[in-house]
């Protein structure tokens, strides 16, 4: 199936509304149609309970309706990702309600970790309820690898507070003074580059992480502290793609062969680093800004998308409430991702300038 | 008479007590020392550390949603555009009105009055966080 294709298809009926989820697609440049599939993407729920059986109701209702909605994809995505922060402070009530909701969703689902899920038991009950903090799995010719990017220093972890609440509740505060940089950890990396050797450097390679494997802004933990040695094991592969939650926001970036692609929250929006004027940061510059959040509209700056990977180079398609539809294609010209209509400075519009 | 020799005399000592008391008054405005920066920095410091802490306290409105969870650092507060037109509820308004509108909304919790610590401590911490960006009434 093509692109124009499945536009056609997903584009009727309810689909004609933005929803808070990602759609994935890979294609394989019309040389064997057979073998294209997509799947869908949700990420960054934080289902947060307030006592008892009461929860927070604005995030259970992004959740909710990503789910809803993808149930209604058209054709059907081979499966789901689950992008991390399916809790706000890691407790069993939280997750055990979101996967209450994500159990109403039609299809496989495989979860990525984030650091909400993580730092209340350090992943206990996630991996004896829910999945793996990293592995790795093969779909029609694709090498897939889910990793754990939220871990830290193990002083910080292990010597710091004195309960594991105060510890989350320390991870969870993006802004903390007293945070602690994200890390995949030597022995995962050790771990990747086994997975990776019995890979053929032509298979199109994808990686899904809570955080970004590359450094954007310190303070908020957009950031993997040792980015640089996974980016050094993706970089023999000829069609490499990291999808990353955790931002909240449209983001995109090209390091060498490695293409970057964040997802958007079914839960809220979050501002652009350099919004926080005492402090610098290095988003993207290629990034073509998403609008400004209207705080009026509680599902705005969320939103879902699917990625074409049409020859194994990844285009991301922007599915927005409220606002124009975005698509980031990759440029073989300049080997970069670039917005069709936004790319130019003379292009863009008020709303994409945030201050 | 005597009443108005008295009340001449009166006058006369409450013009010159009044004299004085401006001439303390202004040496007291105009002579501040180091310390006195340092204890009124304090003065504000504090209220901006009161504010840091309820923009990221669970407590602030009735759901455990704090301020902090969309607006890490205060960011995208724009505390510099106010007062300004906010075009959802039609009408210029200052900055209060709208941190009474979070804590309304995604909050769940009641506003507070216009002169409560409480609002005197986030618009604190929120204009700190911004501080050095130039004033930019009505800026969208």
């Amino acid at each position: 199936m093509n692109r124009r294709a499945f536009l056609k298809a997903t584009g009727t009926g309810l689909m004609a509304s933005a929803f808070p989820i990602s759609l994935v697609k890979l294609a394989f440049g019309g040389q064997d149609p057979s073998r294209d599939f997509t799947f869908g993407y949700i990420s960054d729920a934080h289902i947060q309970q307030i006592k008892g059986t009461q929860f927070v109701r604005n995030w259970d209702m992004g959740l909710i309706r990503a789910v809803r909605e993808a149930n209604l994809l058209t054709p059907r995505p081979d499966f789901f990702m689950f992008g991390g922060d399916l809790a706000q402070l890691g407790k069993k009530e939280e997750l055990d309600h979101g996967l209450e909701i994500m159990s109403n969703l039609r299809g496989k689902v495989r979860y990525v970790i984030g650091e909400h899920d993580y730092y209340l038991d350090l992943g206990k009950y996630w991996q004896d309820k829910i999945s793996p903090l990293y592995y790795s799995f093969d779909h029609k010719g694709v090498h897939f690898v889910v990793l754990n990017s939220i871990l830290t220093y193990h002083k910080w972890t292990y010597e710091t507070w004195p309960s594991p609440m105060d510890r989350m509740l320390a991870m969870a505060r993006l802004d903390n003074p007293q945070g602690s940089p994200f890390m995949v950890g030597d022995q995962q990396i050790a771990w990747l580059k086994k997975d990776l050797a019995k890979i053929n450097q032509n298979t199109p390679v994808v990686v899904f992480s809570h955080s970004p494997i590359q450094k954007i802004f310190k303070p908020w933990n957009f950031w993997t502290q040792d980015a640089e040695k996974v980016q050094a094991l993706l970089k023999p592969f000829e069609k490499a793609t990291v999808i990353y939650g955790h931002v909240h926001q449209i983001q995109y970036n090209q390091i060498g062969n490695i293409t970057f692609q964040a997802v958007m929250a079914t839960a809220w929006p979050w501002p652009y680093p350099e919004t926080y004027s005492q402090s610098a940061s290095c988003l993207p510059k290629i990034t073509v800004p998403m609008n400004r959040a209207d705080p009026f509209f509680e599902r705005d700056a969320t939103g879902w998308q699917f990625v074409d990977m049409n020859s194994g180079k990844t285009a991301m398609h922007y599915q927005l409430p409220d606002n124009p539809n975005r698509t980031v294609i990759f440029d073989a010209a300049t080997g970069k991702p670039k917005d069709v209509k936004y790319q130019d400075y003379i292009r863009r519009i008020p709303p994409q300038t945030h201050f | 008479m005597r009443n108005s020799k008295f009340s001449k005399s009166a006058c006369l000592a409450a013009l010159i007590g009044l004299g004085f008391l401006a001439i303390s008054f202004s040496i007291q405005a105009d002579d501040f020392s180091e310390a006195d920066l340092k204890r009124w920095n304090q003065e504000f410091m504090s209220v901006v550390m009161a504010g840091e802490k309820l923009f990221h306290s669970a407590d602030l409105g009735t759901n455990k949603v704090s301020c902090d969870q969309c607006h890490p650092n205060a960011a995208n507060t724009h505390p510099e555009t106010y007062p300004k037109f906010q075009q959802q509820i039609g009408r210029v308004i200052t900055l209060s009105e709208m941190v009474n509108w979070c804590i309304r909304n995604p909050l769940e919790g009641e506003p507070l009055l216009l002169d409560d610590p409480k609002m005197v401590a986030l618009l604190s911490y929120i204009t700190y966080e911004r501080r050095s960006v130039p004033l930019a009434p009505g800026k969208h």
